[in-house]
């Protein structure tokens, strides 16, 4: 264990300069991919869920659990064929591997909502949109986040192997560590990611705890 | 207040609410009674437009509800759900402004309007004006619920099973509760219910619906006394006579005749004007008299109740309908 430490404390000396090169560059691969993920699949998940859109949801859904069912890699990999080298390649893949979660857990999280909630808001005279924005997706919300947090869990958690498809980040330093047998570097570069991952997920958490209702904070803890 | 007239619904095949016609006059409470997939709720849901109707005519305050913007129709009419459908992502404060916000109130208005809503409800707003629905007992948020509904001041109010998922003895509080409410407000109320002593309770009239029509509409005595069909008076029960005792109160009865001497034992039985005869009635047979004294509150005397009365007020109207 101390000589983990040193070894540690050692590789992050060294390697500080690379360490905080490639976390910007991880964290812009890790942020492009997500936002478009979410700007494209929180719309997707709202249609879904609309009723008038039940036969073709179920085509959707289909088609993005292919995307789900892909191992990462290979995902990578078919997207540097498509896209080309570089950090493209890795912004694509990790876009594809993120919609799902959100998606799915939007159209859910909205088809959860209890009938009689929606029918008390028809009832008073809220229009559809009115029902949907101040009702339905306050009442999803926790349910959207826990799509969120999962998707940017697989998307951190899929960022080392961008390096692989010429897309940079924090994976350079782990797998240059091992193919160099470089312990140093390998582990300055698997405890950084490590941390980004935590640090992400915690800044979620964050988020979610401003935006979703104290009403539903409380009603989930009785 | 309310007119329908010949109203309708069929969905595909099935029709669930066929030539239903009844008028609410203002300020009456309505209740729509019978058994479930009756068609009751559905023509609840049409008078504020949730259902569109197949065919047929619903005017509220003479206006045909046809021509209004649907939207702006639900926005003036009161609704109150059994599930209550407040919002659990809402303060009380905030699920009882849901309307005025709509309506465009300024926000200082519907803030006090909520506050005054509250006190209505018997709820103290500095308690629970900035509560979530789930800090609420299924009481409390029922009357929140009406509380919601009255925002806007709608002169209608609808009421699908409103005390039906609260616990009897609750609901026998809220009910009165409401009735107490009502006197203040005068609302015209159409109320959807399966609990044919509520009706009894709270209704100005009942319409009697069966397999989506209406089997009888008239005051609850009406029905008890002079049921229209072998359905309606099953469905009141074998037990109507008795009922009706509940719609009469014992000063209705009081006669200043007095009981004739060497009746039963001189042990007293004192009533209350408002006491309903049922509850008078029981009384007597239990303790083997055949009358008792009403006197009111502060003990001054109302008349006697002679129980030869009770059972004659009965006798009025169990003959059956002539024609």
């Amino acid at each position: 264990m101390p000589e983990f430490i040193s070894r540690l404390s050692a590789g992050l000396e060294r390697y500080w300069g690379d360490i905080s090169y490639l976390s910007v560059q991880h964290l812009q691969i890790v942020a492009i991919s997500a936002v478009l993920a979410l700007l494209a699949a929180l719309p997707l998940g709202v249609w879904m869920s609309r009723a008038a859109s039940q036969r073709h949801a179920m085509a959707c859904m289909q088609f993005l659990n292919v995307g789900q069912a892909i191992p990462k890699l290979a995902l990578l990999a078919l997207a540097m064929s498509f896209v080309g080298v570089g950090s493209g390649a890795a912004i694509f893949a990790l876009w594809v591997a993120t919609l799902l979660p959100v998606a799915v857990n939007t159209c859910e999280g909205l088809r959860a909502v209890p009938r009689h909630l929606i029918e008390a808001a028809e009832a008073m005279g809220m229009t559809p949109a009115q029902v949907l924005w101040k009702v339905e997706i306050p009442n999803a919300m926790n349910v959207i986040f826990a799509g969120i947090r999962t998707a940017l869990a697989i998307n951190v958690g899929t960022a080392p192997l961008a390096f692989l498809v010429g897309g940079g980040g924090l994976g350079e330093l782990i797998f240059t560590g091992i193919d160099l047998n470089d312990f140093d570097m390998m582990l300055a570069g698997a405890v950084s990611t490590a941390l980004l991952a935590i640090a992400v997920d915690l800044a979620c958490g964050l988020v979610q705890n401003l935006s979703v209702s104290r009403g539903l904070r409380l009603a989930g803890r009785v | 207040m309310i007119q329908i007239e010949h109203l309708s619904k069929t969905f595909g095949a099935i029709t669930a609410v066929e030539d239903v016609s009844l008028s609410v006059a203002e300020g009456q409470i309505c209740i729509l009674l019978g058994p479930s997939g009756c068609g009751k709720t559905t023509t609840l849901k049409m008078i504020n437009r949730l259902i569109a109707p197949t065919s047929g005519t619903i005017r509220i305050a003479g206006r045909d509800t046809a021509e209004l913007d649907s939207v702006t129709l639900k926005r003036s009419i009161g609704y109150v759900i059994q599930q209550v459908g407040l919002f659990p992502n809402m303060t009380v404060e905030d699920n009882i402004c849901v309307v005025p916000n709509l309506l465009g109130w300024d926000k200082t208005k519907s803030r006090k309007r909520a506050a005054e809503l509250l006190e209505v409800v018997a709820l103290d707003p500095a308690m629970f004006l900035q509560r979530y629905p789930c800090e609420l007992s299924g009481g409390q948020q029922q009357r929140v619920g009406v509380a919601r509904a009255l925002a806007a001041d709608p002169p209608v109010m609808l009421m699908d099973e409103p005390f039906g998922a609260i616990d009897p003895i609750n609901r026998e509080v809220i009910q009165d509760e409401f009735m107490r409410i009502q006197r203040q407000v005068g609302k015209t109320v159409l109320f959807v219910s399966h609990d044919i002593d509520e009706a009894m309770k709270m209704a100005d009239c009942v319409a009697l619906f069966h397999d989506g029509r209406i089997e009888q509409f008239g005051t609850p005595d009406d029905l008890l006394a002079q049921p229209a069909s072998e359905f309606v008076a099953s469905f009141m029960g074998g037990d109507r006579v008795m009922k009706r005792l509940r719609l009469m109160r014992s000063v209705d009865v009081a006669s200043q005749v007095p009981p004739r001497q060497g009746g039963s034992s001189p042990a007293q039985l004192v009533v209350k004007p408002g006491d309903d005869l049922r509850q008078v009635l029981s009384q007597l047979l239990g303790c083997g008299q055949d009358w008792a004294l009403c006197n009111d509150s502060d003990g001054r005397f109302v008349g006697y109740v002679h129980q030869a009365d009770i059972l004659a007020r009965l006798a009025d109207h169990t003959m059956p309908r002539v024609h």
